[in-house]
């Protein structure tokens, strides 16, 4: 079956099959590769990709699911000049992020994150961040990184 | 996965209809069904998505005065809509899972599905009403154990009801892997009487504490369970934790529901 | 003010970009035309006999290229293990054969039977399911202790035993160590289980194999920390094929943590597959086969006895360990319980005499090999526990018990017992550091705010010390290994100035490409963007041997300050002839050569230049260009050292500890980039918070993996920790490296786990309910049954 969906602002489209994942035909068809599989259980949130503005595992959803639906993927996340956006310059600037495998996921439930509530507390933030799991960072500059890009000063966090 | 074929019926008579073909399932949001899938647990010729049935998705006001879930309403939503008219069951739905999770997995398919460890389950014991496209199930009559329901095929969860109680609290002492339950008790004090339904601890799923709900019909404070022990008989054990943990959790968890209720 | 460039500046990391826009290059975003997929039919029992393997049918499915089994890997090498140990009689490890696909019997759940070459992954597993299996299980080898009893079933018929090495170090200590602890004032007792992990990068491995019939080269795309390694070990050992002839390139990886350093039957089949089916194979683990075929760590089982004078002095250790090897050799599996394990056994303490037992054993599980911290966390661990245990049993503070019997500052280097000599070090400042931040002075006062909320809180102190920087080729080549450790860099300078290192460390998270220019840009004084590094491609970078035990700037740093020097040299005698000085007065300041004591200079461009347009040029000195390798082979190991604090606060009533607080000082020596060494340090406080409290693979009694997803192995997230104190500024610099680096990878894997779990013992211990000890992972149930027990 043919699916269309506006992609990054983009309308894309493609054949599927009925079994095909949203984040299969990101990576394969559209060659969105920012979107990463951590896991086979829904648990790691390496692909989470916006669908319709909430944030969805796109490894736990059809790609025929998301027919006609608005999707945005970590590589729609830069400024329209192709600059960091707020969020991502927070990750490069508190080192959020090491291997990088994780950081797609992390950054598209961040986003979603400040959308809800623009000024989380620690705990609302890593609470947010349940379902998306890091083994590099120990998660201590991810959370720093996004109280920073929600404006908040991370300077006394304890660092040394 | 093995292949299936997709629907994506609008209408829930549409949907039924689908559904009447052999080898067809429900696919709610998917967070369990997809899994399983990939795992090839699962076989289906054809899925019907419910999330394009516009009547089976939202929270409202019933006409005596409890609250409609439709079948196919995510947690999100509930978390969110049902946060003044019933906050324990708001966040309950905003405990389950992740976000993400969250903005996909649905009541519907949470209660057909029946997960031992699942949340749901055990504020729909409290008192629900399920209803499908056929009939309406009450709850004592639903929850048939582990993984197994009222539902016979074809048959979709298009509205969950649940009175609203006056009191009511749910706690959940997560698994440390799956953060599903490892023992979760919901508390509901009604007019005429309270429920406890526990999930996560017992070998035949979801189910009531009798003598706790006795003995907080009776007086409805953590007092009132001074002495009660859950019996660890036919509950589990594994990895995360022996029958007698879980019989042990479930007293704690059930005081401090009510400690929360109060 | 901090710098903002060169060694010790916090630099950001230029790699950061890519992966924060979706950029980044991962193996499993590479796709070569054609390519078909392989489905790799695992065995789902323990032990078993290979009756069986019938794939007519399934070779007739649709899309079905060809199915591979055992017999099609009859005529190459199996899988090689890089280290041999002796044992106690002098004897060799047993080293069972290790095929690429199962050979007459499976011997782990996971154990690859056959492997379906197809146009679609959905196609190989079609066909998976129709092949016909005939296995005869056999009783699974799951328990160690069992395992060497007379009539346990074998894994391996052909070695007539489940022992690999019975392993005595010193042996010729073991006497005096009997005799210390029969003549000890005391002596504190534990038996430890050091738990079964599950490394767990968050990336899962992945391979690509492609072969040229034009050229007759293979290329291997895979996801791993020593691409060189890979090609050593696959090329001349399984394969047969010389390393001309084989490219394999680890692009970018998608996180280690050791499991990645190893060689996989899964790399040796697509290479070969790939000119068997004259097509590019590609496989992808799901992460429930990463559950089953990737490496596992830990999994020890250990007794530890700790000897104590009257005075408290330590007199003698003596442990006992049973190191799980799985059912084949990985690649370094031998070397993790004995060489990375007994040698840290004095850990920071003047302990006079050691002994150290270690049986290693086979069992129908996945194969055990280093994972963070490798030998080092079992050590660190039973040391930190003993001693905690120690003082709690003679009633003395565990931190002056453990000052008390520090190696001073004045005693380095230091000579241990267990063969290692530390160079340098400051116990007591990493000490006082700690008790400074994590404050303890106050601990009491928040000890009091969780009583008074029904909770108990409890504070766990320890000291680690690891040996990294692996590692000196002639000490480890007698200690068994069969490779040499040192490392490589070839910095290569354009002729417009800027420079491209290219280096056998490989960087899977840990920021090489940021802070490697960060060494360059200070010894030259350029700025770091004129310099770039290039690593993991054996076609580009000089043999190398990859990136694990902390050793990437300490070795591999070390080759390229090495390169970089010939360069400085070479360039100085340019500059030297441009302004017609002597080469002794050229000085570098700036990216400019000047002569001392002048104002003449010249830029580095120009010098780059002229080695390039060799017009105006020394040339029957020297000859044109600017490219220098070099390899470096450390004399020693290095010593990161610290001093750990946690607090948890304990759920007495559920048994659920949660971290309240949690304190590091490390002395790693120099830091090039203190942002990313921070970085690392929380990763491996969370890894061993994760080993504490959560994590722990667990098989069943018939070798059934129980936890085989991430719905029963725990991995932390980020509700399971706070924010971290570490800190790094007890600096005692290396004494045999250049940079005077000594890493920091692995420290906060290796310091953590008795941390948290001497503070959960505080706190049970602080309301009165006596317990010695409980195993990791110290989950809530295993706390509850504590309790009870205690109560009981
Ligand atoms: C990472 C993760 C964490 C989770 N944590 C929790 C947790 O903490 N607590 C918890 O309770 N749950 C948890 N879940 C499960 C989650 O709540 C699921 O959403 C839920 O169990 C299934 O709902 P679904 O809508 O996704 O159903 P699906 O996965 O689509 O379907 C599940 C089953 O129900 C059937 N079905 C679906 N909808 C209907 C319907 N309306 N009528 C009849 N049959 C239907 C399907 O055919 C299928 O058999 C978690 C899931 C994940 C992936
Ligand atoms: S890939 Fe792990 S949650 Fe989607
Ligand atoms: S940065 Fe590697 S998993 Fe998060």
């Amino acid at each position: 079956m043919k699916v269309t969906m506006t992609v990054n602002g983009k309308s894309r489209s493609g054949e599927v099959e009925g079994r095909t994942l949203l984040v299969n035909f990101l990576r394969e068809t559209l060659n969105l590769t920012g979107t990463h599989v951590g896991c086979d259980t829904s648990q790691c949130g390496a692909c989470v990709v916006h669908v319709n503005g909430q944030a969805v595992k796109s490894c736990t959803m059809l790609a025929a699911e998301a027919d006609g639906a608005d999707v945005k993927t970590v590589e729609g996340m830069a400024n329209a000049d192709g600059s960091l956006s707020v969020i991502q310059q927070a990750f490069q600037d508190h080192h959020g992020l090491q291997c990088g495998f994780c950081t797609p996921g992390m950054v598209m439930s961040a986003a979603a994150l400040l959308k809800e509530n623009p000024k989380p507390t620690e705990a609302e933030v890593r609470h947010y961040l349940e379902g998306n799991i890091c083994r590099c960072t120990g998660y201590h500059n991810i959370v720093k990184a996004v109280m920073a890009a929600s404006g908040q000063d991370v300077s006394n966090i304890a660092a040394e | 996965m093995y292949n299936f074929d997709f629907v994506k019926p609008k209408t829930l008579a549409e949907a039924t209809a689908a559904m009447a073909g052999e080898e067809a399932q429900a696919l709610g949001g998917g967070q369990t069904l997809i899994p399983s899938l990939k795992a090839r647990l699962a076989s289906p010729t054809t899925l019907v998505s419910l999330s394009g049935i516009k009547e089976m998705v939202g929270v409202c006001k019933g006409d005596d005065g409890s609250l409609c879930i439709g079948g196919a309403t995510p947690h999100a939503v509930v978390a969110a809509e049902a946060a003044k008219t019933y906050p324990a069951l708001a966040k309950l739905a905003g405990g389950i899972g992740d976000p993400a999770v969250r903005n996909r997995g649905t009541v519907g398919g949470s209660l057909a599905n029946n997960d031992p460890a699942a949340c749901y389950p055990s504020a729909a014991l409290a008192s629900a009403t399920v209803v499908t496209n056929r009939r309406r199930i009450a709850a004592d009559d639903y929850f048939q154990g582990m993984f197994t329901t009222a539902l016979e095929a074809g048959e979709i969860v298009t509205e969950v009801r649940f009175p609203v109680p006056e009191k009511a609290a749910y706690i959940k002492f997560e698994q440390p892997a799956s953060r599903f339950a490892l023992t979760g008790v919901f508390v509901a004090k009604f007019k005429d009487g309270v429920r406890v339904a526990v999930t996560g601890a017992s070998e035949e799923g979801v189910f009531r504490w009798a003598e706790a709900e006795a003995a907080l019909s009776k007086n409805f404070s953590a007092a009132a369970l001074a002495g009660l022990a859950a019996s660890a008989d036919g509950m589990i054990t594994d990895l995360h934790g022996t029958a007698a943990y879980r019989a042990h959790l479930v007293g704690v968890l059930t005081r401090r529901a009510v400690e929360a209720a109060a | 003010m901090p710098k903002d460039h060169g060694i010790g500046a916090s630099i950001k990391r230029r790699e950061d970009v890519r992966f924060l826009t979706g950029a980044g290059n991962y193996t499993d975003d590479i796709n070569i035309r054609g390519q078909a997929y392989v489905y790799f039919l695992r065995s789902d029992v323990a032990h078993g006999k290979l009756n069986k393997v019938d794939t007519t049918a399934a070779s007739a499915m649709p899309g079905v290229v060809r199915i591979f089994t055992g017999a099609d890997f009859a005529g190459v090498g199996g899988l090689p293990c890089g280290w041999q140990v002796t044992d106690r009689h002098g004897q060799p490890m047993k080293e069972p054969g290790h095929p690429v696909l199962a050979q007459g019997k499976v011997r782990h759940v996971g154990d690859p039977i056959a492997a379906i070459v197809a146009d679609t992954l959905e196609q190989a597993r079609d066909a998976a399911e129709a092949i016909e299996l005939d296995i005869e299980e056999l009783p699974a080898v799951v328990d160690m202790k069992a395992a060497v009893k007379d009539g346990s079933a074998l894994v391996h018929d052909d070695i007539g035993s489940n022992l690999c090495y019975d392993w005595g170090f010193v042996e010729e200590n073991k006497a005096a160590v009997d005799e210390a602890i029969k003549n000890a004032a005391h002596v504190t007792t534990l038996e430890l289980v050091n738990n079964r992990l599950v490394a767990n990068p968050m990336e899962p491995r992945v391979c690509v194999g492609d072969y040229s019939r034009a050229t007759d080269d293979y290329t291997l795309y895979t996801t791993s920390q020593n691409p060189h390694v890979i090609r050593l070990l696959m090329g001349a050992f399984v394969l047969g094929i010389p390393e001309h002839k084989l490219r394999v390139v680890a692009p970018d990886v998608g996180g280690g943590f050791g499991t990645k350093i190893f060689h996989y039957a899964e790399e040796a089949f697509c290479t070969f597959a790939a000119k068997a089916c004259n097509r590019p194979v590609k496989w992808t683990a799901s992460r429930s086969e990463a559950f089953m075929s990737d490496a596992h760590g830990r999994d020890h089982v250990t007794k530890i006895e700790l000897a104590l004078d009257k005075d408290n002095n330590f007199t003698a250790i003596r442990t006992e360990t049973y190191a799980n090897m799985g059912a084949y050799l990985s690649t370094f599996a031998p070397s993790v319980p004995t060489w990375l394990h007994g040698t840290l056994m004095a850990g920071n303490y003047r302990t006079p005499v050691i002994y150290v037992n270690v049986k290693a054993v086979f069992t129908n599980t996945v194969p055990v090999d280093a994972y963070r911290g490798a030998g080092r966390p079992e050590a660190t661990f039973q040391i930190e526990r003993v001693i905690d245990q120690a003082a709690r049993e003679l009633g003395v503070d565990p931190i002056a018990l453990r000052r008390q019997n520090f190696i001073k500052p004045d005693q380095f280097p230091y000579q241990t017992p267990v063969a290692v000599a530390y160079d340098t070090g400051n116990y007591d400042a990493t000490m006082d550091r700690l008790i400074e931040m994590a404050d303890i002075a106050g601990f009491a006062k928040r000890r009091k705010a969780s009583e008074a909320k029904g909770k108990l809180r409890g504070l766990g102190v320890n000291c680690y010390i690891e040996a990294c920087g692996i590692a000196p080729s002639n000490l480890v080549g007698q200690l068994g290994a069969r490779a040499g450790l040192y490392e490589s860099a070839t910095v290569r300078v354009n002729a417009t100035g800027g420079i491209v290192v290219m280096t056998g460390s490989h960087s899977h998270g840990q920021g090489h490409e940021t802070a490697f220019p960060q060494v360059i840009a200070e010894m030259l004084g350029i700025d770091e963007s004129m310099v770039e590094v290039v690593h993991g491609d054996t076609s580009k970078a000089p043999m190398g041997m990859g990136t694990y035990g902390s050793r990437s700037l300490a070795v591999g740093g070390s080759a390229m300050v090495r390169a970089t020097e010939k360069i400085l040299r070479k360039a100085k005698k340019i500059a030297a002839h441009l302004m017609e000085a002597s080469e002794g007065d050229i000085e570098v300041k700036d990216g400019r050569f000047h002569v001392a004591g002048t104002d003449k200079s010249v830029a580095w461009g120009d010098v780059t230049l002229a080695a390039y347009v060799p017009h105006n040029y020394p040339l029957e000195d020297i000859e044109p260009g600017l490219e220098e390798t070099a390899f470096y082979d450390p004399s020693n190991f290095t010593y990161p050292a610290g001093a750990y604090a946690c607090e948890v606060e304990l759920d007495p009533e559920t048994g659920k500890v949660t971290i309240e607080r949690f304190a590091a000082a490390d002395d790693f020596g120099n830091v090039v980039n203190p942002m990313i060494v921070e970085g690392q340090v929380h990763g491996g406080i969370a890894q061993g918070v994760g080993q504490a409290l959560l994590e722990g693979a667990v098989y069943d009694a018939n070798g059934q993996l129980l936890t085989g997803s991430y719905m029963d192995y725990a991995m932390p997230r980020a509700t399971d920790v706070p924010f971290y104190q570490v800190d790094h500024s007890c600096a005692t610099p290396c004494t045999h490296n250049p940079l005077g680096v000594k890493g920091c990878g692995e420290a906060g894997a290796i310091g953590s786990p008795p941390a948290v779990v001497n503070a959960v013992l505080d706190a049970l211990n602080s309301g009165g309910i006596k317990v010695a000890h409980i195993d990791m992972p110290v989950s809530p149930s295993r706390v509850w049954s504590a309790i009870q027990k205690a109560k009981a």
